[in-house]
């Protein structure tokens, strides 16, 4: 299992679209991807769960990966949102 | 005559016909089934033809409106996908035997409801797209044709009003139908607002209109946010006249967007604009200034209760500086008392308020709040291209005070490590002092900018708001004329540049007259930035 924080920067936070980034991104990699913020979870492959979190601009989430690719899926992850958010 | 206000999403005006776009309910029926499998499957196709019908809403969304605001179509797709909405339409199906309609409607509105419960507007509004596609759905399953659209049949253009429209539906009128949209609810910060401000459409939202307006004649004003109804000739007239205003403009626009400002001999004016804050700024782009020549900071304290801080200052002046990238803002430090009076700054009354406590005579004899603002001036100005403008000076001493005061302020901000970039530092001629020191107070400064306004009432001691006078006024009284000669002649025997931002500024009849006696800048509202360019243009 690998984990990463990180703090978004996006105006408008995890919106629609990045959202909808994200599901395609995480869908991508056999292993689990979750996000966390605070008390509330989502699996990174369910659009309307990452949605529901509203992560804003200036919140930090941590970032979960697990499974057989966790290495690639850490890294595919984790520069999808240094680019986008 | 009814005048019904709304939120304005875009500006602009229209005259026409109001067609109600009535959507025809999806009423669901809760029915049993007993072929869960069937079920399902009748469900999987709909949903499948949903999705393509999305696909090809994107592709025209993406080549009307550009593919930013396309994407929310390839999210709705998305939603469509979504793994827990399809479980919770399955499960529902498979545990309480119900039909795929039935099913798809409670998975819209419970997802909606997680939506519209949340404490965040951008997230609320996303409510509208989960039902908007759980719609799109049962529409399919319930074989309603989504081929035809609302304004296909007509032949005119209409207003647009609706309770509500959903981004696949705004998309999906023809545009050369639709003069306006006006809907009931909605907000500013929805799809359809910002697809309407891509489409060039005037919009409103949150329009109170409880009215069968169905085939009646309003205008729809969506710069002051108001639709009227059955307006009477009079206001058509006078919104016609708006209009005929505003294509005039557009032309000058198309013809002048973009042109320097440079007489036929090659001499260029810099033509600015006059602002009042923040919200101003818009314009000032629309229009075409190259720059701000007046941005009057007043704003700031008048709508405060209380001093405004440094930090809500710099956010100002730093907004401006970076909206206007790297092009001249002047702003003009705090000119209150007189006809602006605020209560926390607690003047107290004056028998002659025109010569009274105002303006840099507060600055100079207050430090403490003209210090706060030169602080943010000065740290706005790393920020962008600004220059510092004091008003109402009558002595040498008044500028030599303030100059003294702003080298403290960037020692200060040094010391802190605070940046600040050049600033040019000029002051606004309105006083007949003024002119008569020009000479000297020219070697003090970068710029001078004539205030005709109140030049103008104190060289012919006369109030304009009085009028008894208005046969001894005369805006281009001889004696007013020839000050701004001689400041103009002041300021090139010194080398530096001189302007005017008051009001004679944009009096186009006498723009030939000020290229004449030299000057450098004029600085107009921003609706006159094109007309006096036409004017220098047209100008030897």
């Amino acid at each position: 299992m690998k984990t990463f924080q990180y703090e978004v920067k996006d105006e408008l936070g995890i919106h629609a679209r990045p959202a909808g980034m994200l599901v395609k991104v995480a869908k991508g990699f056999a292993s689990k991807v979750m996000i966390e913020k605070g008390e509330k979870k989502a699996d990174a492959s369910r659009l309307m769960a990452v949605m529901s979190l509203a992560v804003k601009r200036g919140e930090t989430v941590t970032v979960t990966v697990e499974g057989e690719d966790e290495d690639t899926a850490f890294e595919g992850i984790k520069a999808f949102f240094e680019e986008n958010l | 005559m009814i005048t019904v206000k709304g939120k304005a999403a875009f500006g602009g005006i229209v005259i026409g016909k109001v067609k109600e776009f009535s959507k025809e309910k999806n009423v669901v029926r809760r029915t049993k089934i007993t072929d869960v499998q069937a079920e399902y499957t009748r469900f999987e196709q709909a949903r499948e033809i949903a999705i393509e019908q999305l696909g090809k809403l994107y592709d025209k969304a993406v080549k009307e409106v550009g593919e930013a605001n396309a994407a929310i179509f390839e999210v709705h797709q998305m939603m469509l996908e979504d793994d827990d909405y399809l479980d919770s339409v399955k499960n529902m199906i498979e545990t309480q035997m119900v039909n795929a309609e039935f099913a798809v409607a409670t998975t819209g509105d419970n997802f909606a409801s997680i939506f519209s419960e949340m404490d965040d507007d951008y997230m609320k509004e996303r409510a509208a797209d989960v039902k908007d596609i759980s719609e799109r759905v049962i529409r399919v399953l319930s074989g309603v044709d989504e081929s035809k659209s609302l304004t296909e049949s007509e032949e005119e253009a209409f207003i647009i009003v609706a309770d509500d429209l959903a981004p696949s539906e705004t998309i999906q009128l023809d545009r050369s139908k639709v003069l306006a949209f006006v809907t009931r609810q909605g907000s500013t910060n929805s799809h359809t607002a910002i697809l309407a401000r891509t489409m060039n459409i005037p919009a409103l939202v949150c329009t109170k209109l409880d009215y069968d307006v169905d085939g009646r004649l309003a205008v729809v004003d969506g710069n002051s946010g108001k639709i009227i109804l059955d307006p009477d000739d009079e206001t058509i007239a006078s919104y016609e006249k708006l209009l005929k205003e505003e294509k005039e403009r557009k032309e000058l626009l198309l013809r002048l967007k973009g042109k320097k400002t440079v007489t036929k001999s090659g001499k260029e004016i810099k033509l600015y604009a006059n602002i009042g804050g923040v919200k101003d700024v818009g314009s000032v782009l629309q229009n075409d200034a190259a720059g701000i020549g007046l941005f009057r900071s007043e704003f700031l304290y008048l709508q405060s209760d209380t001093y405004p801080t440094e930090d809500e200052q710099f956010a100002a002046y730093k907004t401006v500086a970076e909206m206007m990238a790297g092009k001249k803002v002047i702003i003009r430090t705090l000119d209150i008392g007189a006809d602006k009076q605020i209560d926390y700054f607690d003047l107290g009354k004056e028998e002659n308020p025109a010569l009274g406590y105002r303006a840099v005579r507060i600055c100079l004899d207050r430090p403490d709040v003209f210090k706060t603002q030169l602080r943010a001036l000065y740290r706005a100005s790393a920020y962008g291209n600004i220059a510092i403008m004091i008003p109402m000076i009558i002595s040498l001493w008044e500028v030599q005070k303030a100059k003294e005061l702003a080298e403290i302020v960037k020692t200060e901000l040094k010391k802190e490590g605070l940046p600040y970039g050049e600033v040019e530092f000029g002051i606004m001629i309105e006083t007949p002092a003024a002119v008569m020191m020009a000479d000297e107070l020219a070697k003090e400064v970068d710029f001078f900018s004539i205030g005709t306004n109140d030049l103008t009432q104190y060289t012919l001691a006369i109030d304009r708001q009085n009028a008894k006078l208005d046969m001894f006024y005369d805006s281009h009284h001889p004696a007013v004329l020839r000050m701004i000669q001689m400041v103009i002649d002041s300021a090139h025997r010194n080398g530096i540049w001189a302007g005017i931002c008051g009001e004679l500024g944009a009096d186009t009849t006498l723009t030939e007259t000020f290229i004449k006696m030299g000057i450098d800048e004029l600085s107009v509202s921003p609706a006159m930035v094109l007309p006096v360019r036409d004017k220098v243009l047209g100008t030897e």
